[in-house]
């Protein structure tokens, strides 16, 4: 994993463009948020998915759309860990960096490791450039970068010089810098251009001197790879030995709003979606709205609270409603997501989880929200909370959400985060036929109907939609007499009512997996995670696997009700580690629910954990 | 079309008695509140609609508690967000006659934003805005329509606070009906809800609703059977605006105000303002929702009646649009899209 010097350190003799073949390599793209670095990081990323290997992706940019340009704060980045092996997390540290101006290297540079390849724009070194990145002299001159190997590479001017035939303005060609980049790294790891080529010819059809222009930039970039007595070697990484099947390359939110239609599909009942704009929610909505002929209504509310209401107006009308938000969102829905507690109408919540209270840092990572949705709302609320642990397993938990939404006649809590959202992976399509149907039963007969008459075996009340005859009957938030769900204040009715909304999401349990342990079933340290640490958490503990420690994890999906044989689990192990990006949410339950020594390993960096920092943490245990 | 609520698909003529539910009503004796219940369920089985094709969507409130008592769907919400829910539920099935009842705590205050909301985006809902000035349910504080300087619990010293018109809110959002008229005022509270209910687009009406217990007579000083004819005008769709007991005063334009004008003396009907609810710009039904006691009569009827395309028509039009172009989606190929490869 290069967790100390990098994987290019091993180069072979070097012989002219002698292929030399890597397994595992991460590549990361830093520059100006309006370099293009995104866009990219994902043509590379593309690109790599279909030569083959596994992958997984890190976008990293701030919030601000174009931040002053060459400043610090305007650096976006991408990386992406690719490899002829299994890949669960974007890398722990580059191995190359490819930096399009001074601010980008200032930035990222305390990452790379010794060893590690930096391919730099010398043209963007300007005197001008340096003193906006806060550099008093030079670091292409002043030996500072004498650990690592450099390649000074004029990606202006060579951009501008291949494009001299084109007829733009010269700031418009400048532009095509990224392609040349783009390029150069293709050639150093042997990619194919056919695939960016494609995707440039289609995305610029209406503007076909921009197309061309990209088109000449990327070939160029490559050329110069191929031409230059600049780089002695290149690569190749194999493609990666996983299961067979159909495969395309998906971020967490596409996925999500992938498993949302599909959850609509499988129920034969269409989808609204209200959502108000939010950091990184937004784009389940984008995507979303695309797809209306699955009968897809997005809703574009006029704030958070009118989106989750809208939602529970959708689900009372017999609609699969859900709306998604991230933090913030989420405590101005708190008060409406009670409001589906009480009325017991099926309602799917998607919180990407952001950093930092208040608005923090909207575009980075954290697990914050997991108290918050577990409890963060008036008196006794019993929701059902999932977590996706993997981008493209967000397609099967939201599918997973409104199974249990609708079987429950419950509000589900979806919680996946802004490191999943905007993470992509390979992702296996599944067989739409072999997915389960969700089965809904709307109620229709009017004999011996009462709203809140509750299944025996989930306890759900019967979904009634208006436009039933014979049906007729009111719901609200004031609380329902048992049975009859007409307004009662009765002492006993309400503390009936309390423990039937209780038990039944604790009764979900019996509906759900158990949970698999990764490792020996017993032992010394048991590693507990749940969301995005699942890749970070689960390579850690191999690595300790394979130097044969007694080291196990395991990780949860389900966070309410927790799957039935956790408490079993945990009390097999002499140590448990709790790795959260929180200050220690998941311990806190696990020593509450279990009376257990949960241990917290906490990062709170907008960040998520390396590989590494857990490998670490894990060996203080043993 | 098939009435009833049967589910026989028998016709069956509906009366007063099917809107009435098993709920005891719990409003204080004398509220306005019974005045515009005893209305509604006047009004709904005269327009054709089957029972259970009703949906009442409230808020928190006095008035909020009007589902409870009304013998079809029902939806008691949280405070100022029915208008939310009822989006929610009309969009998803534009069948349904869905109303909203609110009052001016619950629909100006801390719901302003989704009323604004709704009204501009033309949903096809019902909303009924019980306004009695004042916050009932939490026993008596100013409202956002309580007149300046009132003095309530939370204002001994009288609020310092201009009160907001809920009808000019209503037009400045451009909705497309609005209207207002008086609890006590039956046959023209009557009149008023058939009228919206039987309008396609949002339908805003303000009704003038009694608080007997903490603000007992806001509206008596125009109000009042023994003066409301001089201290009030009904607006009438192509009618000149006349008022008063003998019928010998009215509202002229001058310019681009509004002034109050006794018939004689040279001046005639023919000087006077004709009421035009479906006039497009709602310049002129602002300038008469401005009009307000003593220095006018005050309006009541329908400020504005125009038709436009609503919200849920126009989402479920791009729903069928993209199923024509498209064809219905097919979720492998859905799936499948962007670039795929194989592992073999």
């Amino acid at each position: 994993m290069g967790e100390k010097t990098s994987a290019f350190t091993t180069v072979g003799p070097e012989v002219r463009h002698q292929i030399v073949e890597l397994e595992t390599v991460t590549v990361r793209f830093a520059g100006d948020s309006g370099d293009g670095i995104q866009l990219t990081g994902t043509l590379f990323t593309n690109t790599t998915a279909l030569v083959g290997n596994d992958l997984g992706t890190f976008p990293d940019y701030p919030a601000e759309i174009r931040a002053p340009a060459g400043t610090l704060p305007g650096v976006s980045a991408y990386q992406i860990c690719f490899s002829s092996q299994d890949v669960r997390t974007p890398g722990d540290q580059p191995d190359v960096l490819v930096a399009f101006n001074p601010a980008a290297l200032k930035v990222h540079l305390p990452d790379l490791p010794e060893g590690g390849m930096i391919l730099v724009n010398v043209d963007a070194f300007t005197e001008y450039n340096l003193k906006k990145a806060g550099y008093t002299s030079n670091p292409l001159e002043d030996g500072s970068l004498a650990k690592y190997r450099v390649y000074k590479i004029p990606m202006t001017t060579a951009t501008l010089s291949a494009l001299r035939q084109i007829d733009l303005p010269s700031k418009d060609k400048e532009r095509c810098k990224n392609f040349w980049a783009l390029g150069l790294v293709y050639w150093l790891f042997d990619r194919p251009l056919e695939p960016t080529l494609r995707w440039i010819e289609q995305r610029f059809r209406k503007n076909p001197t921009i197309a061309q222009a990209n088109a000449t930039a990327l070939r160029a970039g490559y050329a110069y790879g191929d031409a230059a007595e600049i780089f002695t070697v290149h690569y190749r990484v194999r493609r990666a030995q996983i299961a067979p099947g159909v495969y395309r390359k998906i971020t967490g939110n596409e996925a999500l709003a992938l498993g949302l239609i599909t959850a609509s599909q499988l129920a034969g009942r269409p989808l609204f979606y209200a959502s108000y704009p939010i950091t990184p929610a937004s784009d389940i909505l984008h995507e979303l709205a695309l797809h209306k002929n699955f009968g897809v209504r997005t809703f574009q509310a006029e704030d958070e609270i009118a989106a989750m209401c809208a939602a529970i107006g959708a689900a009372f009308a017999g609609y699969l409603g859900a709306t998604g938000t991230s933090g913030p969102g989420m405590c101005l829905k708190s008060e409406a997501i009670n409001l589906a507690v009480m009325v017991e109408l099926p309602v799917v919540i998607c919180d990407i989880q952001r950093a930092g209270p208040s608005t923090g840092m909207p575009t980075k990572t954290e697990q914050g929200d997991l108290l918050q949705a577990l409890f963060g709302r008036n008196s006794e609320s019993p929701v059902a909370v999932v977590a996706p642990a993997t981008p493209a397993d967000c397609f099967s938990m939201a599918i997973e959400a409104f199974r249990i939404a609708t079987k429950y006649m419950t509000p589900v809590i979806l919680l996946s985060d802004g490191y999943l959202a905007n993470g992509a992976e390979p992702w296996r399509l599944p067989s739409v036929e072999e997915l389960p149907k969700i089965e809904l039963r709307f109620r229709t007969d009017p004999n011996d109907f009462y709203p809140y008459l509750r299944d025996p075996e989930t306890l759900a009340r019967p979904w009634a939609i208006p436009g039933t005859p014979g049906l007729e009957h009111r719901i609200g938030g004031l609380e329902k007499q048992h049975i009859t769900g007409n307004v009662s204040y009765d002492p006993q009715n309400h503390e009936l009512m309390v423990k039937l909304r209780a038990e039944k999401i604790a009764r979900i349990a019996e509906d759900i997996p158990l949970l698999d342990v990764f490792g020996e079933p017993e032992g010394k340290v048991l590693v507990v995670g749940w969301g995005s640490t699942y890749g970070a958490i689960t390579s850690a503990v191999e690595h300790w696997q394979k130097k044969g420690a007694s080291v196990s994890s395991i990780h949860l999906r389900y966070l309410n009700p927790f799957p039935r044989n956790l408490g079993e689990i945990l009390h097999r192990f002499e140590k448990i580690l709790v790795p959260e990006l929180n200050l220690g949410q998941l311990a806190l339950l696990l020593r509450g629910r279990y009376l257990v020594d949960a241990i917290p390993f906490s990062k709170v960096q907008g960040r998520p954990f390396k590989i590494s920092e857990i490998i670490d943490r894990i060996g203080e245990l043993l | 079309m098939t009435l009833g609520g049967n589910g026989q698909g028998t016709v069956v003529k509906l009366t007063k008695r099917d809107f009435v539910s098993d709920q005891e009503v719990r409003w204080c004796p004398g509220c306005g509140d019974y005045a515009i219940l005893a209305q509604m369920q006047k009004v709904l089985p005269e327009l054709g609609i089957p029972r259970e094709k009703f949906v009442f969507v409230s808020g928190i409130g006095c008035s909020s508690r009007f589902p409870y008592y009304m013998n079809t769907y029902g939806f008691h919400g949280i405070h100022g967000r029915a208008p939310a829910i009822a989006t929610g539920i009309k969009v998803c099935n534009p069948d349904l006659s869905v109303w909203v009842v609110t009052g001016d705590g619950d629909g100006l205050s801390i719901g302003g934003n989704h009323l604004l909301h709704a009204m501009r985006r033309n949903v096809d809902i019902k909303i009924v805005l019980f306004n009695n000035r004042i916050y009932g349910l939490t026993k008596g504080q100013y409202s956002p329509t309580s007149e300046f300087g009132k003095k309530t619990k939370s204002s001994p010293m009288g609020t310092v606070e201009m009160p907001v018109n809920p009808i000019c809110l209503a037009l400045a959002a451009e909705a497309t009906f609005v209207a207002r008229s008086v609890d006590r005022h039956t046959d023209h509270l009557a009149y008023v809800l058939e009228r919206a209910a039987r309008h396609k687009g949002v339908a805003f009406v303000e009704v003038f609703q009694n608080c007997n217990i903490f603000n007992d007579g806001a509206f008596e000083p125009f109000a009042d059977r023994s003066v409301k004819d001089d201290r009030m005008v009904v607006l009438e769709h192509g009618k000149p605006l006349i008022f008063g007991k003998n019928r010998d005063k009215g509202i002229r334009l001058n310019g681009t105000t509004l002034e109050v004008v006794t018939l004689g003396d040279g001046i005639t009907e023919s000087d006077l303002l004709v009421h035009d609810e479906k006039r497009p710009d709602p310049a002129i039904a602002f300038l008469l929702a401005r009009m307000d006691y003593p220095e006018y009569p005050v309006p009541v009827g329908v400020f504005r009646a125009v038709e436009k395309p609503t919200y849920d028509e126009l989402v479920n039009a791009q729903i069928e649009a993209a199923i024509a172009e498209r064809g219905q989606g097919d979720l492998e190929k859905l799936l499948r899209s962007g670039d795929i490869w194989v592992i073999e």
